[in-house]
């Protein structure tokens, strides 16, 4: 058992600054993702995409914000918990015990929910039939390639992962790649790279088809693909792998006892605590009135929230508000030299 | 205020005033219309605020950019009249137009 002062679930913007504001006050705290990198949304969704409207930063990417909060955290904070996603979180004496779906647990005596609209999780077909082969032959994500190896695999998707892996599995599969339109969004020289191997007829492209369905028993034997203009084609294949990105879902949040509305969490404005005792909400995740689900709005919940918590972690002492311009304190927490 | 029909995908139909300069996502949300979950807050980077178009009125919305049209490439069973209703911005010309709600956004 991992024992601390805080856990933060969610390593977004909002999580990653409210590591600085709870090692400011002295607080320790560990983090929980359910992704397998730090970043939040701003890796997930839009890593390359500009943000304009955090304070004195003009102009950043996704990345380059999630970068730059790694390294303003450093002296608190260097390794996450990741690829992990929290399941339970249960009271006792006075403290809360958090387990994640790989087994670890946490007692924290707060936590700080930080997570955006709820974890990552594939999104997967629209077919029913998808899911009774769903882990078997149905995939959302590859972990060995050699099963693949002299069979038919049929890729749906798009974006980089799906050209990327039907390029990569061409070298020892039969591939065939699927798209709901003729232009692809990854990028140009997978683009290039995967036409190329359909003219050497490596690759079969079917361009402005999705699935309709899947048939076998109890391994998958075909596939019948709907062109947009309703025409069906039907395709064997061994295996269906789709790549369809991430969408985020409430998950287990919901299941912890908490206030919901509308998927958000109701908090207060004075520390952002929900309606548990030592449970905090900040970010997209909590709601109140005038809520703005802005990077910076959750920066400031995230400093309230950490300050919140400190009479759970040090319930004999008193906090005393100070600058990091010129506590001493603060300073030597944040390792400065002089 | 233009009036616009969202029809969901049970068939129940909501049609409602959405003040011009609204996106059609914005008066969804705004009135809890079910259906229209848009997780990223209308940044499209999520699709998860899909809604069919009719048909006739297709031609009539602004052209989708770039962008847009990668992000319905990860909506649920997107179709030729799909559009992100994050990205479609309400108009007098609007007046009267209808959107179908897909079965569900992810």
């Amino acid at each position: 058992m991992i024992k601390t002062d805080t856990l933060i679930i969610g390593a977004g913007p909002v999580g990653l600054f409210c590591v600085h504001q709870l090692g400011i006050i002295g607080l320790k705290c560990e983090v929980v993702d359910n992704l397998d990198k730090v970043g939040g949304q701003c890796i997930e969704l839009y890593p390359d995409k500009p943000i304009y409207d955090i304070p004195a930063v003009p102009e950043c990417t996704g990345e380059e914000l999630t970068k730059n909060l790694i390294e303003q955290i450093k002296p608190f904070k260097k390794n996450f918990y990741l690829g992990e996603r929290v399941e339970e979180l249960k009271k006792e004496k006075k403290k809360w015990i958090v387990k994640t779906n790989k087994g670890t647990v946490f007692e924290a005596s707060s936590i700080i929910i930080a997570g955006g609209v709820g974890s990552f999780e594939p999104r997967k077909f629209p077919t029913k039939t998808a899911e009774k082969y769903e882990g078997k032959n149905v995939l959302y994500s590859i972990k060995d390639k050699k099963i693949f190896k002299d069979k038919t695999v049929s890729i749906f998707g798009g974006g980089d992962s799906a050209l990327d892996w039907a390029i990569e599995l061409s070298n020892t599969s039969k591939v065939v790649l699927i798209h709901r339109r003729d232009e692809f969004r990854g990028a140009q020289a997978s683009i290039d790279k995967v036409k190329q191997l359909k003219e050497q007829n490596k690759i079969e492209i079917y361009t402005r088809y999705q699935l309709n369905s899947i048939n076998g028993n109890n391994e998958v034997e075909n596939i019948i693909i709907k062109h947009e203009e309703g025409e069906e084609k039907e395709i064997k294949t061994d295996y269906v792998l789709g790549f369809f990105g991430l969408i985020m879902q409430l998950g287990p949040i919901a299941e912890w006892g908490l206030n919901l509305d509308k998927k958000m969490i109701p908090v207060n404005t004075e520390n952002f605590e929900t309606d548990k005792e030592g449970i905090f909400a900040i970010g997209d995740i909590c709601t109140y009135p005038g809520k703005l689900k802005l990077i910076l709005s959750g920066f400031h919940e995230g400093a309230l929230a950490a300050r919140g918590s400190f009479k759970y972690a040090k319930p004999d002492e008193k906090l005393r508000f100070e600058f990091t311009t010129t506590s001493k304190v603060a300073q030597e927490r944040l390792g400065v030299k002089k | 205020m233009p009036k616009i029909t969202y029809i969901e995908n049970s068939g129940k139909s909501h049609t409602i005033e959405v003040s011009n300069g609204l996106t059609i996502m914005e008066g969804a949300v705004q009135n809890n219309i079910p259906g229209i979950d848009a997780d990223c807050g209308g940044s499209m980077a999520c699709a998860t605020c899909h809604v069919y178009v009719k048909e006739e009125w297709f031609d009539k919305l602004s052209k989708k950019e770039e962008g847009e049209e990668d992000m319905l490439d990860m909506a649920f069973e997107p179709n030729k009249f799909s559009r992100l209703s994050c990205q479609v911005i309400v108009s007098d010309e609007l007046e009267g137009l209808v959107v179908n709600i897909p079965i569900k956004q992810g």
